[in-house]
Parts: structure tokens; C-alpha cells; sequence
């Protein structure tokens, strides 16, 4: 099969599937609702701002998508399921997709969603002015002139989206992205109301002027104390809606979270504290739910100072680390060693595991003695370094656990740093640390997000790792219908060969769920919709 | 008098003007900035971002932004609540503080001043050991401590009380926040009226009033109770600022969103508008209330005039 048959038969796939799979709460026979449909749920942080285009952060995801609806949403499998577009085509070469809209997809004021709210959202997005934080999720997918505008070397209405008519959506893209598609779930991407915006200006996503195209619509926000949504009678699919309101409890101390939910105030909570899992799993196993999250928690090296500039060394160090020590008895909620960069999870990539991962601890640390000796350390000659890691006691337990691994294996010397959150993100912009911990959740549901992390001018390559070879394998990954094998080699590269960071566990998103909850579909992007819930009679 | 109350908002201004300046140069002097975050930002947005908030200009222009703003009552957007002003987010969360502080602070007083009394009177009791074991607990007894402690007997175990929230102040939800808020206070006014009851007890002018024969209560209703309370107004004056100002730990325990986690959370977000917001709330109502301090020791104290 040709390239093009390929991509018509993905988009027909597509279509076809999305034409019988929608979301929505889907109510098993048998099963008594209760008569009040109600559900608090804790929201982490209380968002910086509930303007789709602006959002940053899961907090600030999580009610967004309550709000309003982008052209696709993605499933707990990841897969794509029809939103305010029932279908798209693209053409010969993948650079132009057109999506049809649904006619019946309103505003909470009544008003239709149309293709011009979609070319607004866009445009705003990555508007000078509207000083997105998220303006570079438009130049991802490289739409034609997103990175000009941001730059502000071209006018705004240059962007390559138009409303082919009121339910006719097109983006022309300036190289095929076989995962944009995807890409349109995230909030960024989602469509504007533009007399509402032009009416209200920065005030439009207050309690009263808000306008909103998803299940729930803003009813109400004390900021700290909780925001309420109520179902929003305008959405197409509100007849499946279940849930009549939703209120988010911006409880970002986890304690706190927890203590709300046993006296039986929150139904769901953001997180749970991990000093509480082992009781928490005894007294009410069935409420406790881990997920794996699509994000990895690694130590990193900084490549540009000796001798992190030495793979050995790097190699040493992480093969030393037991990573089955780390996730069962200093984190332990269930978190999975990490020895490839890539959570195993992603959708469309299953990262083969690489050489010594496959090596018991021990032929590890017998292998890191014999490589940190050949970097010339050893016990008499101890390499000696700070660990830096942001202030907090999960990070710490972790870096003391390492340490001491580290000691004990290598005769390493290592001070521990903690430092205070935007004092230690500025150390590390500034390349001032020898080893530091980080962690990565990915933003769209592809191998990607992970990857190109490590490539030579990724902004948040604090390390400074770079690799011509890596960086030529991302870049050519960004246009094949399947990447798989360069991001196999790309990992090959990076981990097994490299060491540019030493993978640690694979992180999971836990909370207490009330087992009266129903519908509740826990995924690896964390991509929570409470229209998909119920309250069962309890 | 008058000629004291124009006194102090003279010296007002200066005093305001050196904490606005310092807190200004020295909050924009801590490293990282507000729009600093794990996932860095590419520079073209990052320049942005700056721009909309002048962050791209010298620091010295945005100080003269700041000030200007302020000579106009206008404290500026929040960096971190970005949908919000400074005094969207102060008018939100003031109140809330202030009326638990409000009624913290009328149970402390009373509670504590009572309670001080009371063991100073019996001296080396049963009931004054008791007062001050109670006090020394209650000023050791963090209420991060207290907070939670609360919540789990009276929310998770005996479920007579809500575990958190604020709906408009309904009392229900009032309860814990003043436990929580009122403990340490009672405990320093119980101490210091304890303290200062005693030395007014063993003081000549208490001597003459027994040796005339009056009566115990005039002695100590007239004669005892206004010196002792000198040293209890000065402590009151600031720790009213203290109490109406919220508590870090009462809003994050009990989800009442008011402005005490704003001190802690504006300086760990680098939001600048905001830690100069809450810093001038602060020292206005410190200025104003040492103030009402100093009037007060002139209506009690016949020996002090302005």
C-alpha cells in the first residue's frame, strides 16, 4: 500500500470509527443512578486562567476540558473520538486536512460553533498579543506561518487556517504531522468566541461572561475556594450528559485533599499522599486507582562539564542506581522502574527495552565499577558532586536513597542540594549543576513529546546533550507515517548508548475515587471528562 | 490629639514609600521570574509574555509602572492568577480572612484575658498551673498540627462539622478556622495578662486600695484591670494585624480561600503584584494599627498625652 492509500485509509478509519464512538456517560443496564447528580472533585492547583488558548498546566487542562470542546478528543486508549469535527480528509501529501463540523454544536448562549471560532481560537493562540504561554503547541504541528506570527514578523490573519464555510475547517500545514490530528484535543487548539472575547476582553472568562461549548459551562469562581460548573444545556451530546454539576476544589495540598475526601466532601481527588497509600490500599482497596502516567522521572547529566561529559561516567552513575529499590520501598504507589526514556505506555511505540535493562543489578554495578574506573574514579579517587533537586520530601527520600547507592557501589561522594522551586529551575537554565533531578509528562500522546527533549536545541535540554545523529532521526521522525524505528534508534542512541540521562521510574497518576462514581476512565494522559461519570445510588 | 492622628499619616507616607521600594528591588532580585516553569518557554514567547507585563523594561521603569498604579489604587495583575487583578483577588479573599480573624480575635481576647485573670488571682493554684500548661501547649502547638488534628476529630470521626470550604462564612464552616487560628492567641494573651496582672497586684496603689478596704472586685474592676491591660494592647495591636491577615495553614487546611496563602504562594510563584499587594496591605494596617494603639494607652493611661 502506497503512502497516500495509506493515509486515505487512516482517515476513512477514522471517520468510520468516529461515526459510532463518541464519548459520554454510558450508564450500564442495572445500574440506579442517584437522584442527586452531583460531583466534587479535587483540581491540584487552582489554575493560573481558564482561557483555553492560555492554559497552562494538568490543573488548568482538566477544567478547561469540562468547558469547552476542540475539534477531536482522545479516549483512554488514546485513540480519537469525534468532537465539534465528525470527520476530516487530507490531501495527497498530508498537508492540508479538512475537518467538517457538526451543525449542532452551540455555545452555551445558543449560538453555533462554527469554523470561524475555530480560525479565531487558532489565531489567538498564537497572537503576540494574546501572550500564550502555549503559543509553540501551534508550531509543533509547523501550521503555515505559526512560528512568523509568534515572532511577529507576520500579521496574525497570515496563519494557515480558514473557514472554508460556517462547518468547513481547513489548516494547511508547512510539513506533514502525521499526529496533528491528535493534537487537536489539547485546549490550545480549541475554538474561541469571539464576540464574547471582543465584548469582554480579559474579563471574558469571569462567571457570567464566560460563553463555553463543552458539557458544563462556569457558574461560579472564588478563587482558592472552588469553582462551580453546571451542565451546559447547549451541547450537542447534553442528552448523554449525566452529571448535572461539577465542582472543582483547588486543594493543592494533598493532605488536605485526602482529609477532605474521608469526610466524604470530595468524590474524587487529584492525588493522594504517598504516606497514606499503604493504608489507604488496606482499608479501601477498590478506591484507590493508579494509573501509569505518560511521563518519566529521571536524574540529569550536565554534558557540557567534566566528566558528565564522559558517557562512562553518566553510564556508571545509572547503572548503579536500583531503580527496583527506588519505586517498591522509597516511592511505592506502584510506579515502574524507567530504563528507557519513553514510558512504555505511549501510544503507537513500544520502546525496546534497551541492553541493560536486561542485566541483573548486580552484572550492573559490577559493570558500573569497571566503567567509572576506566573514566580513572574509583574509591581512593571518589568523584565527588553536588545533587541538586527542588525542595520537597519525596524528592529528597529519593536523592538520599540514590546517594547512598551511588556511595555504596561507586564510592561516590555526593552532597545533596535542594533548592527552593524557581531558584533551582534558574540553576538549571543556567547549566550551573553537575547532576540534577527532573521530570517530564508528555503533552500529546506520542513518542515525541519524550524525545525531542534530548535533541540539541530543545529548550529544555538543560543537560545540553547533543547528538547530530539524534537530533537528524526526530527531525525526520516529525514526517513518516511511522517513526517507530527512528525513535527505537533514537533511544538507542540517547539511554543505551549515551546515557544523556538516567531514566528513574515512570511516573503514576493516583487518587481515592468514591466507588459511587461511575464511568471514571482513568488514562495515561490523564484526560478526565466528568460528562463520561454518573453518581450511582448509594 | 488630632494634631498625634496627622502626626502618624505624615510619618506614614515616607515609612510606606522605603517598604514599598525595598520589598519591590528585592522581590524582583530573588532569581527566576514569574513565567519561569519546568517546561521552559521558547524566547520569541517568552518575549511575549514580557512585554504584556513590562517585564521587558528596566527594573527601574517597572518600579515607576508600580508606583504610578498605586497613586491610582491600582495594584496590578496578578502574574499567577492571570485572570484576576491584585485587588479582584484582595476584595475576594480579605473578607474571608477578616471574619475569621474578627471572631478569633474576640475569643482570644476574652478567652485569654479572662483565663489570665483568673490564674493570676490564684497564683501557684491548681487552676493557675492548669491556665499555664494550657497557654504553654497552646503556644507550642503549631496549628499545622492543630488544623488537621481538628479535622479528623470533628469532620472524619464525630462528622458534626465540615472538613473545609467557606459558603459565604456559614458558621459550620467558621468553627475549626478559629480553633485553629484563635489557640496560639489565647495562649500569648493568657501569658502576658497573667504576667502583668501579677505585677499589678503586688504594685503600691493596689496596697492602698486593700488598705482603705475596699472590696476585691472594685479593687481589681477599677483600679487593677486598666494597667494590666497596658502591656496586653500593645501585643493586641499587631497580632489584630497578624489575625485579620489570615494564616497560610488555615487556607490550605480548610480550603477557605482567603488571603493568608497569598504571602507564601506570591513569593514562591514570583508573583511580584502580588506579594507588593499583600506586603502594603500588611504595613498600612500595621501603621494604622499601631496607631490605634498608641490612642488607646492615652484613654487608658491617664499619664500618657498626645
Amino acid at each position: 500500500m502506497n503512502l497516500k492509500k495509506t493515509l486515505l485509509a487512516s482517515a476513512l478509519l477514522s471517520v468510520a470509527f468516529g461515526a459510532v464512538q463518541t464519548q459520554a456517560a454510558d450508564v450500564p443496564a442495572g445500574v440506579k443512578l442517584a437522584d442527586v447528580q452531583e460531583l466534587v472533585r479535587g483540581g491540584g492547583a487552582e489554575p493560573a486562567t481558564l482561557d483555553p488558548q492560555k492554559v497552562e498546566g494538568t490543573p488548568g487542562s482538566h477544567r478547561t476540558r469540562e468547558l469547552f470542546e476542540g475539534l477531536y478528543n482522545l479516549d483512554g486508549d488514546g485513540n480519537l473520538t469525534p468532537g465539534v469535527a465528525t470527520s476530516y480528509t487530507t490531501n495527497a501529501d498530508n498537508t492540508v486536512y479538512t475537518f467538517n463540523l457538526r451543525k449542532d454544536a452551540k455555545w452555551s448562549n445558543g449560538e453555533p460553533v462554527t469554523a470561524h471560532d475555530f480560525v479565531f481560537g487558532f489565531q489567538r493562540a498564537v497572537d503576540p498579543v494574546t501572550a500564550s504561554a502555549y503559543a509553540w503547541y501551534v508550531e509543533i504541528p509547523s501550521i503555515v506561518n505559526a512560528s512568523k506570527i509568534i515572532n511577529s514578523k507576520a500579521d496574525v490573519k497570515s496563519l494557515g487556517v480558514k473557514a472554508v464555510n460556517d462547518y468547513t475547517f481547513e489548516v494547511t500545514l508547512e510539513r506533514p504531522v502525521p499526529y496533528f490530528v491528535k493534537m487537536t484535543s489539547h485546549q490550545t487548539l480549541f475554538p474561541a468566541p469571539r464576540k464574547t472575547i471582543e465584548k469582554y476582553g480579559d474579563e471574558w472568562v469571569k462567571p457570567g461572561n464566560m460563553v463555553s461549548n463543552g458539557a458544563y459551562k462556569l457558574d461560579s469562581w472564588i478563587v482558592n475556594e472552588k469553582m462551580e460548573m453546571v451542565r451546559n444545556d447547549q451541547y450537542w451530546n447534553n442528552d448523554k450528559t449525566v452529571i448535572n454539576k461539577v465542582t472543582f476544589l483547588p486543594l493543592e495540598n494533598d493532605s488536605a485533599d485526602l482529609k477532605r475526601y474521608e469526610a466524604g466532601e470530595v468524590d474524587i481527588t487529584w492525588n493522594l499522599p504517598s504516606d497514606h497509600f499503604k493504608r489507604l490500599k488496606k482499608e479501601s482497596p477498590n478506591e484507590v486507582i493508579i494509573t501509569p502516567q505518560l511521563g518519566t522521572y529521571y536524574y540529569q547529566f550536565n554534558t557540557q562539564v567534566e566528566p558528565y561529559n564522559n558517557p562512562a561516567v553518566r553510564k556508571a552513575l545509572s547503572f548503579a542506581i536500583n531503580r527496583d529499590v527506588i519505586t517498591k520501598y522509597v516511592t511505592g504507589v506502584g510506579e515502574q522502574p524507567a530504563y528507557s526514556f519513553t514510558p512504555s505506555i505511549v501510544n503507537g511505540f513500544d520502546p525496546e527495552t534497551p541492553a541493560y535493562a536486561t542485566m541483573t543489578q548486580k552484572e550492573r554495578e559490577a559493570e558500573a565499577k569497571k566503567l567509572l574506573q576506566s573514566a580513572g574514579y574509583d574509591k581512593n579517587n571518589p568523584l565527588t558532586f553536588n545533587l541538586l533537586y527542588n525542595t520537597n520530601d519525596g524528592h529528597k527520600r529519593i536523592a538520599i536513597a540514590i546517594a547512598s547507592m551511588w556511595k555504596k557501589t561507586l564510592g561516590v561522594e555526593v552532597t545533596l542540594e535542594n533548592q527552593e522551586w524557581k531558584t533551582y529551575l534558574e540553576t538549571k537554565k543556567a547549566g550551573d549543576f553537575q547532576v540534577a533531578r527532573a521530570g517530564w509528562i508528555g503533552d500529546y500522546n506520542e513518542a515525541s513529546t519524550m524525545l525531542d527533549l534530548l535533541t540539541s536545541t530543545h529548550g529544555n535540554n538543560d543537560g545540553k546533550y547533543s547528538n547530530t545523529e539524534y537530533d537528524r532521526l526526530l527531525n525526520e521522525a516529525k514526517t513518516m507515517q511511522n517513526p517507530a524505528s527512528n525513535y527505537n534508534k533514537a533511544e538507542e542512541i540517547a539511554i543505551n548508548q549515551d546515557m544523556a540521562v538516567a531514566p528513574i521510574y515512570t511516573y503514576v497518576t493516583k487518587r481515592m475515587k468514591k466507588p459511587y462514581v461511575g464511568g471514571y476512565q482513568p488514562n495515561p494522559e490523564d484526560n478526565i471528562y466528568t460528562r463520561d461519570m454518573y453518581i450511582i445510588a448509594h | 490629639m488630632l494634631t498625634f492622628i496627622f502626626k502618624r499619616i505624615f510619618e506614614a507616607i515616607p515609612t510606606l514609600l522605603i517598604l514599598i521600594t525595598v520589598s519591590f528591588f528585592l522581590m524582583h532580585s530573588a532569581p527566576g521570574s514569574p513565567f519561569s516553569s519546568e517546561r521552559s518557554l521558547p524566547p520569541e514567547v517568552l518575549a511575549n509574555i514580557n512585554a504584556k507585563y513590562h517585564l521587558d523594561e528596566p527594573v527601574i521603569n517597572q518600579f515607576f509602572y508600580y508606583l504610578g498604579g498605586i497613586l491610582q489604587g491600582d495594584l496590578g495583575p496578578s502574574f499567577r492568577y492571570k485572570d484576576f487583578t491584585i485587588n479582584e483577588l484582595v476584595a475576594q479573599s480579605l473578607p474571608v480572612s477578616a471574619e475569621i480573624g474578627i471572631w478569633s480575635f474576640i475569643i482570644a481576647v476574652v478567652i485569654g484575658v479572662s483565663c489570665g485573670i483568673y490564674a493570676a488571682l490564684r497564683q501557684n493554684s491548681l487552676v493557675d498551673y492548669f491556665v499555664m500548661a494550657f497557654a504553654n501547649i497552646g503556644i507550642v502547638l503549631p496549628n499545622f498540627v492543630l488544623a488537621p488534628l481538628c479535622i479528623l476529630f470533628f469532620s472524619i470521626y464525630l462528622k458534626w462539622l465540615p472538613a473545609g470550604g467557606w459558603n459565604d462564612g456559614a458558621w459550620p464552616y467558621l468553627v475549626m478556622p478559629v480553633i485553629a487560628m484563635s489557640t496560639s492567641y489565647i495562649a500569648q494573651i493568657a501569658r502576658i495578662t497573667r504576667g502583668s496582672m501579677i505585677e499589678t497586684m503586688h504594685s503600691n496603689f493596689i496596697r492602698t486600695a486593700r488598705a482603705k478596704g475596699l472590696p476585691a472586685y472594685r479593687i481589681i474592676l477599677q483600679h487593677a484591670l486598666r494597667p494590666t491591660m497596658l502591656p496586653v494592647i500593645s501585643y493586641l495591636g499587631p497580632a489584630f494585624v497578624g489575625i485579620i491577615t489570615g494564616s497560610v495553614i488555615v487556607d490550605v487546611y480548610f480550603g477557605t480561600g482567603g488571603i493568608g496563602q497569598h504571602f507564601i504562594n506570591g513569593a514562591l510563584n514570583r508573583d511580584y503584584s502580588m506579594v507588593m499587594g499583600v506586603t502594603i496591605l500588611v504595613g498600612s494596617l500595621t501603621i494604622l494599627f499601631n496607631a490605634v494603639v498608641d490612642i488607646l494607652y492615652a484613654v487608658i493611661d491617664p499619664k500618657i498625652r498626645y
